[in-house]
């Protein structure tokens, strides 16, 4: 019998019940499309942190107060840390030869307004070193001047949805005073757009003086130091210096974190990752259960087709061939179902993509390989009882049925 | 072409041993056309399947062409099947989905003949039994004795030298009983070795041997041309 032959006879008999066939495809193609679909997701969202992190420069090394754990990101445990100060940001700046550029960091959020338009935004306070660290343009007017770092000047750079939505109309916002929270500030910069990253949409923000922000939020610490090292030194090397910096500058405790990019990437990387392949795995369970569909529409057709079966083997089909006819039964159907999966589960991603056109899902080669392969494996698999029970029948027996 | 010795054939019912073969003795030289009479119960569908290495005796030898049987593995039983024998029964036992060609090719689909020379031994077996019009027609198309002809048709498509009917006539009227049997005359003057299960006299009488079994005993042989009434036959 010829794989041909074979194909056609197999295809003949799953034709004949239509509405079955169908409904027994319908567990696989959910399964299948369900693997795919979900790990699309997870690599979807993957991709997205790898890419907001890759956006932030290279030679970056951003100190956190606190002491982590193993997990590289800051932990919560171990009482209250020693404060990063704008002195310790200063002496990192000064005394540490490989370090080229220093951002403090002062987050918090408050009103801007102009006029009668008003909005919420993000307040970062920062100095004229973070518009590099941070990789931003200026579309008009300057960033932050180059001051002294005690010096908190009543000024700010808009990002350019803020300056957008108070000075509407084309109107120039560059030598305009805003005010933000009771503050009164002269804008004298927009900058060019540049969309979400890390967690903050930098079209949102306004960016003030360091200092200025600490009055106005009354804070007397900093959220975290961006650090950019020198292009030539090792970022390993001057990490251990920073620690030791920081360390004697807290009374010899080791009391913050300092995080590379690398790090930070693999540590989310490797967490999304994991997420993925848990959830893919709980969809392949579906997988299983599509096959025992599979298994449970074999078992009928092998007592329906009894008759069949015995005639078969009088005009000259062997124990064998029975057998593998109606494996590939099982096998059709399930190729069938997880090809089927697969589109559904490729036009699901499609539909998400538009929705959501910043999440970059694609399913991973390995999760499509690995769900069609499950689903024909299943397949076989839960066909091969129904299949060797045919091929096991007595032909006598299976002729005179009822 | 046939020799059986001693064929013994038991079932076990709930229990209760049933005895459908007992120690049956024949010989069936090559181009005979022999009859199986005998009341509902008898065995001779179980000899029939026998001989057509279907069922396998529990005790007794039988040889088939020359080689026996019991010796032959499955998958050589499956080829004696295949090129020696074909089968026709009274509930004809077409595949409901095929056409009458696909049913006819079935056997050839099995044995892995190529498939040009399938569709012309479909066509001259279709033809043989006057169904040229009927190639693509499903079984719920066709007529009763259409239907028993393309079953003939697919028996004797792998040109089998051994040819066995259960009650091949049972579910047709007189005239499609008698186009099959006319059939079956035809393929047995041509040397086809015939032996057909039948409780119609009418159809005994065409046999040149008949052999009665009551009971799974072998009661009776008689030249089919002696063949009168059932009554007084299976009398033991
Ligand atoms: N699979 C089986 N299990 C148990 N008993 C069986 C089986 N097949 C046949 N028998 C018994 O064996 C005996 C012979 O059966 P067989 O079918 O050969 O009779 P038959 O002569 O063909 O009868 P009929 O004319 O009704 O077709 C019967 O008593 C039957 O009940
Ligand atoms: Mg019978």
């Amino acid at each position: 019998m010829t794989f041909n032959d074979l194909f056609r006879f197999a295809l003949g008999s799953l034709g004949g019940h239509r509405l079955r066939t169908a409904l027994s495809l319908l567990g696989m193609v959910i399964g299948v499309a369900a693997v795919v679909a979900l790990t699309a997701l997870g690599e979807g969202a993957r991709r997205y942190v790898i890419e907001q992190f890759a956006s932030i420069g290279t030679n970056l090394l951003i100190v956190v107060p606190g002491k982590t754990e193993t997990t590289g990101l800051p932990g919560m445990v171990g009482g209250m840390p020693n404060e990063l100060t704008l002195l310790d940001a200063r002496a990192l700046d000064r005394q540490i030869p490989e370090i080229d550029k220093v951002a403090p960091l002062v987050v918090g959020t408050d009103d801007a307004s102009f006029g009668a338009r008003r909005r919420q935004v993000a307040v970062v306070g920062s100095t004229w070193e973070f518009e590099e660290v941070r990789k931003l343009s200026v579309a008009r007017g300057e960033f932050l001047p180059k001051a002294d770092l005690q010096r908190g000047r009543p000024v700010v750079v808009l990002g350019l949805k803020v300056a957008q939505e108070l000075f509407p109309g084309g109107e120039e916002p560059v030598g305009r005073i805003v005010r933000i929270g009771g503050w009164r500030m002269r804008v004298i910069g927009v900058l060019a757009p540049r969309g979400v990253q890390l967690g903050m949409n930098l079209d949102d923000v306004v960016i003030v003086p360091v200092v200025t922000a600490m009055k106005m939020f009354d804070r007397r610490s900093l959220f975290r130091i961006f650090v950019q090292v020198h292009g030539s030194a090792g970022l390993e090397a001057t990490k251990q210096k920073v620690l030791r910096l920081l360390a004697e500058r807290h009374d010899g405790t080791e009391d913050v974190t300092v995080l590379t990019q690398d790090a930070l990437v693999a540590t989310f990387s490797q967490i999304l990752a994991a997420l993925t392949l848990a959830v893919g795995a709980i969809a392949a369970i579906s997988l299983s259960v599509a096959g025992i569909g599979i298994m449970n529409v074999m078992l009928v057709a092998v007592a329906e087709r009894t008759r069949e079966i015995g005639l078969l083997r009088a005009v000259g089909a062997g124990r064998r061939q029975v057998l593998v006819v109606f494996l590939t039964e099982a096998a059709l159907l399930s190729a069938a179902g997880g090809l089927l999966g697969l589109a559904v589960g490729w036009l699901s991603i499609e539909i998400l993509v538009q929705v959501f056109p910043a999440l970059p899902a694609s399913p991973p080669v390995w999760a499509v390989g690995a769900a069609l392969a499950l689903s024909f494996g299943v397949g076989l698999l839960f066909g091969w009882l129904p299949a060797r029970r045919a091929a096991r029948l007595d032909p006598v027996l299976a002729l005179v049925s009822r | 072409m046939i020799r059986l010795e001693k064929i013994c054939r038991t079932y076990q019912l709930g229990g209760q041993p049933v005895h459908a073969l007992v120690d049956v003795d024949e010989h069936v030289p090559a181009g005979e056309h022999v009859a199986i009479m005998g009341p509902s119960g008898s065995g001779k569908s179980t000899l029939l399947y026998t001989l057509g290495c279907l069922d396998r005796p529990d005790s007794g030898s039988y040889w088939l062409a020359g080689r026996e049987v019991a010796r032959l593995s499955d998958e050589e039983l499956t080829d004696v099947r295949r090129h020696h024998i074909g089968f026709v029964f009274q509930s004809f036992h077409l595949v409901p989905r095929l056409t009458a060609a696909e049913n006819v090719e079935l056997p050839m689909v099995f044995a892995g003949l190529p498939r040009a020379e399938r569709r012309e031994r479909v066509e001259a077996a279709l033809a043989s039994v006057d169904l040229s019009d009927r190639l693509d027609h499903r079984p719920d198309q066709l007529s009763g004795g259409e239907r028993q002809r393309v079953a003939l048709a697919r028996a004797t498509v792998m040109q089998p030298r051994l040819l066995l009917a259960d009650e091949p006539t049972g579910n047709l009227d007189t005239s499609s009983g008698r186009q099959i049997l006319d059939l079956l005359d035809h393929l047995n003057d041509a040397g086809t070795t015939l032996v057909v299960v039948t409780h119609d006299p009418s159809v005994a009488r065409r046999a040149g041997r008949v052999i009665v079994l009551v009971d799974g005993h072998v009661v009776r042989r008689l030249p089919g041309g002696e063949v009168m009434g059932a009554a007084d036959l299976f009398a033991p």
